[in-house]
């Protein structure tokens, strides 16, 4: 199980407090990792990603294991301490904004 | 006793303001959404309690969302907004060609019969329909695909389609305005488009006889005279009473013809209302006097309304969809300012109160009557 850390809002919009905890069929990477969470909750279709172009919206960012991943490719192996639930792969919000 | 129940859309959320229709007592109910801008949140006019919220942010992007129960609980419906076929290019500011992109909804217009149809104006300039209740949104491409939709610019708010309206007479007339295209009319359902811009002058585009690039704010229309409709344009107060086919300016001896709200009277359909700012650069009252413009004689003489407005000091703006009017016998007139006051009048302009003072930047403003 990989488990999500979500901003505020997103937690919000999917009625979940905490982390959430998602499975993946094949080897986890932001893409298995993002496609479980949709599949999980719909409602957040479009708000990580575009629905369309699948890329990550500008002001979202993609940290685990105190490194941001953001700009790796969707389809790259997420870090092992992800993959075996020991850290979470975090979905925030850039400090942006008031 | 009715009750009078009303949706604000806001920067940071929104909030329903519910009375009797003595319109003396209300109850704030809100933030829904806090945190997300609520460009627009209304209601089926055919079943009240179905209401609609446009709720999106610059982190999360555009959500829509429904109730059932009057706004008590809601639920996110579709967000797909694809521009259908090829995207093709509009003109950016600097005249450049740039791809259509979309960035947000502006405005939710219900159907008149239906309370499952409702239709959405986007930015980049679109509209959508939906006949499930929100859940799956189909372009009707006719409009941004028509020929003079390559020269279309945004206007300083972005390039938004921001007004709709679904003709009460005519099934399948729809007219809406985009800024900084203008307005247009279908005649069939959206199947097919035409600009109807003609007399109107904007000093901001070279050619006056152009067919597009005005700027127009809000376009409003009382239902028993539905080829009149009244325009705030960027500079210039407007009417045509012939569905578009020409306007005639009609600011009369307003202070300032420039502004974004203009809202009809429920019962009387030569009762106007405006809110004049000082100028495109000066969003703001004229003299700091937060004054609401009635004719009584559909434009040209004016009356500043001003009893309970704060009349120095004030420096708020008020938006094209933060002003709306009820339907009691006597008329209610409501509009929310960017620094987070609703006003009302419980008859029909004359005097103002308000109704909350704090709420964060209003964005929109409408009204229900219950039985």
């Amino acid at each position: 199980m990989i488990r999500v850390v979500l901003p505020a809002h997103l937690k919000n919009l999917a009625h979940v407090t905490g982390e959430v905890r998602v499975e993946v069929a094949g080897p986890p990477t932001q893409r298995e990792v993002l496609d479980a969470l949709e599949a999980a909750y719909p409602m957040l279709r479009g708000t990580i990603r575009d629905r369309h172009s699948g890329a990550r919206r500008p002001f979202v960012r993609f940290y685990a294991c105190e490194r941001d991943l953001s700009h790796e490719p969707p389809d790259a192996p997420l870090p092992e301490e992800v993959v075996v639930g020991k850290e979470p792969f975090i979905v925030l919000g850039a400090m942006a904004g008031g | 006793m009715s009750i009078v129940r009303v949706l604000v859309g806001t920067r940071k959320g929104a909030f329903l303001l519910t009375s009797d229709e003595r319109r003396r007592d209300w109850t704030v109910d809100g933030p829904h959404f806090g945190g997300w801008e609520i460009y627009h949140l209304t209601g089926s006019p055919v079943a009240p309690d179905r209401l609609y919220a446009s709720q999106s942010g610059g982190w999360f992007g555009q959500l829509i969302q429904r109730s059932d129960d009057g706004g008590r609980s809601w639920a996110p419906v579709g967000n797909d907004f694809a521009y259908a076929g090829d995207v093709g290019e509009h003109l950016w500011y600097d005249g450049t060609p740039r791809p259509w992109e979309f960035k947000r909804i502006w405005h939710l217009e219900p159907s008149r019969h239906d309370p499952d149809t409702v239709y959405a104006g986007a930015e980049d300039a679109a509209l959508y329909v939906s006949t499930d209740g929100g859940e799956k949104w189909t372009e009707l491409t006719a409009l941004r695909q028509h020929p003079s939709g390559p020269g279309w610019q945004p206007g300083a708010g972005g390039m938004c389609l921001h007004t709709i309206i679904l003709d009460p007479v005519h099934r399948d007339r729809i007219y809406v305005a985009i800024s900084a295209a203008g307005a247009f009319r279908s005649d069939d359902g959206g199947a097919s488009w035409l600009p109807i811009n003609k007399g109107l002058r904007s000093a901001e585009i070279p050619d006056q006889d152009s067919e597009t690039g005005h700027c127009v704010h809000r376009l409003a229309q009382h239902p028993s005279r539905p080829d009149t409709l009244f325009m705030q344009k960027h500079w210039d107060v407007m009417r045509t009473d012939d569905a578009g086919g020409s306007w005639r300016e009609v600011s009369g001896d307003l202070p300032s013809d420039f502004g974004f709200p203009i809202a009809v009277h429920a019962h009387e359909p030569e009762t106007i209302y405006v809110v004049p700012i000082t100028s495109d650069s000066l969003h703001y009252p004229p003299d700091g006097r937060l004054r609401v413009y009635r004719s009584r004689t559909g434009g040209e003489h004016w009356e500043p309304l001003t009893e309970g407005l704060p009349q120095s000091h004030c420096y708020v703006n008020v938006l094209r969809d933060a002003m709306a009017v009820d339907t009691l016998d006597e008329c209610g007139i409501y509009f929310g300012t960017s620094g987070g006051q609703v006003y009302h009048s419980a008859d029909a302009g004359d005097s103002w109160a308000p109704i909350v003072r704090d709420l964060p930047p209003v964005l929109s403003v409408e009204v229900q009557v219950l039985p």
